[in-house]
């Protein structure tokens, strides 16, 4: 069991956190952790929330859900949390989120699923983007372009089911034809059975939905049979990992992303950019590791949670109606629009389409 | 038919690995399930010593290969040898184990990501009729073929080669006739995991490694063993190349997403109607 306490003398208000900081899901929990205790840091010497100091709490759930089911009540119960951030994986804050909402516990999820928020409820939030709106965003584009067939190869697994899904459900609002509908294990070693199937098609443009080996066994088994037709991928290949497997066949790949792995490039007069430096900055300054969208997903759970109680005080059920009245705050991943009907506030805008040239991300819109 | 050129891209991958099962078989009846490991340990020391050490290739394959040769001295030395009651099942059910903690190893020391080793021949595409195949892909299958002949060719017609097989027949005769049968279960071993090294090394610029690929190369390998018969070297080769090749055809006229059902359904008819595999010897057993 990892433990982990801030230490602040006679602190006031007491915020939780499970992350997945060990285990499978580690490189989404720890960033997430170390974004937090930063900023809880840094707010404190700035004399924390009206005057009162924010005591930190963080718990590792390993990944696991009843790990985390254990935490939260642990949050709850013995360390009297008013609100908990976290858990890191959409599994685990699936697990918890009923609780959260019986005992009147206000939750900030970092996970992905829309199934976390959908359908709503009054305690449950979350600040990533859904896949929805990746597919939204490539859609739009798609659509700008004049594309009319495309075709979908989606992995089996439980983020190629949420992408195929998406991409299919849709497709019709786009007035685009799905001619062909692939799939593909992420154990696989050649797909020029899918993509040659797909080619002859003809389709207009490919979307690829998977993480992992597999799609740049994809990109390569793409060039390796010549295919001129634009690729898409989803936002699950957005790292540097992606471009080191599939080398010189990444290139010409098009991908949504949150606007943070192209922070350099973003013109000045962006909304955005602003605030994704100075977290980049101060991120990488005390880390000294590359600042991660997963560590943004915290930034923005901790800033929600700041302007809830700022307004609200301390009283659960008010920082809960005061999450869900928030209304144009601009945080590292997009701007949050919270309505009684949507506890997550992003619109596919808070993506940007990427374009991957020579090894390196380049805005394409 | 391009369902053809990737069917023998993923079957050669079989192939190998199967190659590796009948080693094993051939002289200890036992069959080996850390075989996929051996493979991903392979791609993975490739890795290490190109990638980050930055040894030439040739160097970078003469530490890989000693290194695994050592590996499979030690897989039999240190864990077969000391299980008090060895029945196959034992044994087998000890390199289960061992295949989890070789994958637990490679976890620790390489971690969760993918790993990319560089290609070793300049990458090409080699157009075919009807599709194409790339140069690395070749590569692979040349491999492939060549470690089928000198295998099958030691095993059959030298001294050595029948003392393998001499072991799988009857340990006990064979000790009567001066085998060593304990150096020769250990160099059966040291040979299974050499090759299992060969066929992670060579197949790592296509495929990438992660540690959890023993799992599914190992079990497709098997698969490959029992459908050409196990013991067979020419089996092992057919039976990956027909299992790639089945995979990759049914990917191509059904939805892809049933792939792997197809492949093992013909797997299981072969075996309904042919138990002993496509080359499998029907063993007589005397009472």
């Amino acid at each position: 069991m990892v433990l982990v306490f801030t230490t602040v003398a006679l602190a006031d208000i007491k915020l939780g956190a499970i992350f997945s900081i060990t285990g499978p899901a580690s490189y989404l929990g720890l960033p997430e952790k170390q974004t937090l205790e930063m900023l809880v840091e840094e707010l404190n010497k700035k004399n924390g929330i009206n005057g009162e100091k924010i005591d930190l709490i963080i718990y590792d759930d390993k990944g696991e859900d009843a790990e985390a089911r254990k935490k939260f009540l642990r949050l709850v119960q013995n360390d009297k949390v008013i609100a908990v951030i976290g858990p890191s994986r959409t599994g685990t804050s699936l697990a918890i989120k009923e609780l959260a909402q019986e005992m009147g516990i206000p939750l900030i999820s970092v996970a992905a699923s829309k199934t976390i928020v959908y359908p709503v409820q009054k305690y449950i939030f979350k600040t990533p983007q859904s896949d929805e709106q990746a597919v939204e965003k490539i859609y739009d584009y798609l659509k700008k372009n004049g594309k009319k067939k495309i075709a979908i190869i989606t992995s089996q697994d439980g983020f190629g089911d949420t992408g195929r899904n998406a991409l299919i459900a849709e497709a019709k609002n786009y007035e685009l034809e799905v001619v062909a509908d692939e799939r593909f294990k992420d154990t696989d070693k050649d797909m020029t059975s899918q993509l040659s199937k797909i080619a002859a098609k003809k389709p207009d443009a490919v979307i690829c939905w998977g993480v992992g080996p597999a799609p740049a066994v994809i990109a390569k088994n793409y060039k390796q049979l010549n295919m001129n037709i634009p690729l898409f991928m989803s936002h699950g290949v957005a790292s540097k990992k992606f471009i080191e497997l599939a080398g010189a066949a990444a290139d010409g790949i098009y991908l949504p992303a949150g606007r943070l792995v192209v922070v350099d490039k973003l013109p000045d007069s962006d909304k955005y950019k602003p605030i994704l430096m100075a977290y980049k900055k101060s991120f990488e300054a005390k880390f000294n590791s590359h600042v991660s969208p997963f560590g943004g997903y915290a930034y923005d759970a901790f800033h929600l949670f700041k302007m809830a109680v700022e307004k609200a005080g301390k009283d659960k059920a008010k920082i809960a109606d005061a999450l869900q009245n928030v209304k144009g705050f601009v945080g590292v991943t997009g701007v949050f629009n919270m309505s009684k009907d949507d506890h997550n506030g992003l619109g596919k805008e808070s993506f940007m389409m990427i374009r991957i040239k020579n090894g390196e991300w380049e805005i394409a819109e | 038919m391009q369902f053809l050129y990737s069917g023998i891209t993923s079957g050669s991958i079989y192939a190998l690995v199967a190659i590796g099962f009948n080693i094993i078989y051939n002289t200890t009846g036992l069959i080996n399930f850390a075989q996929g490991e051996f493979v991903v340990l392979g791609g993975m020391l490739m890795y290490t010593t190109l990638t980050m050490f930055g040894l030439n290739i040739f160097s970078a394959f003469l530490i890989t290969f000693i290194l695994m040769f050592l590996v499979g001295i030690l897989f039999e030395r240190v864990f077969l040898r000391y299980v008090r009651l060895k029945t196959e099942i034992n044994l087998i059910t000890v390199t289960i184990a061992l295949a989890i903690i070789l994958r637990g190893i490679a976890m620790m020391i390489w971690g969760r990501d993918s790993l990319a080793v560089p290609s070793y021949v300049e990458e090409k595409t080699v157009l075919l009729v009807g599709g194409s195949i790339t140069s690395q892909s070749l590569v692979v299958i040349v491999v492939c073929f060549f470690t089928a002949i000198v295998l099958s060719t030691f095993f059959k017609y030298t001294k050595y080669g029948k003392a393998f097989r001499a072991c799988h027949d009857d340990q006990v005769a064979s000790t009567i006739c001066g085998i060593d049968v304990n150096l020769i279960r250990m160099l059966s071993f040291a040979i299974a995991s050499f090759l299992g090294a060969l066929a992670g090394a060579i197949v790592a610029p296509i495929t990438f490694v992660t540690y959890t690929d023993g799992v599914m190369s190992g079990l497709k390998g098997f698969s490959a063993a029992i459908l050409g018969g196990l013991g067979s070297f020419w089996g092992g080769l057919f039976g990956g190349f027909l299992l790639g090749v089945i995979e990759g055809f049914f990917a191509f006229i059904l939805p892809s997403g049933f792939k792997d059902a197809f492949a093992f359904i013909i797997l299981l008819l072969i075996l309904f109607v042919k138990p002993s595999g496509l080359f499998g010897k029907k063993k007589a057993v005397r009472v």
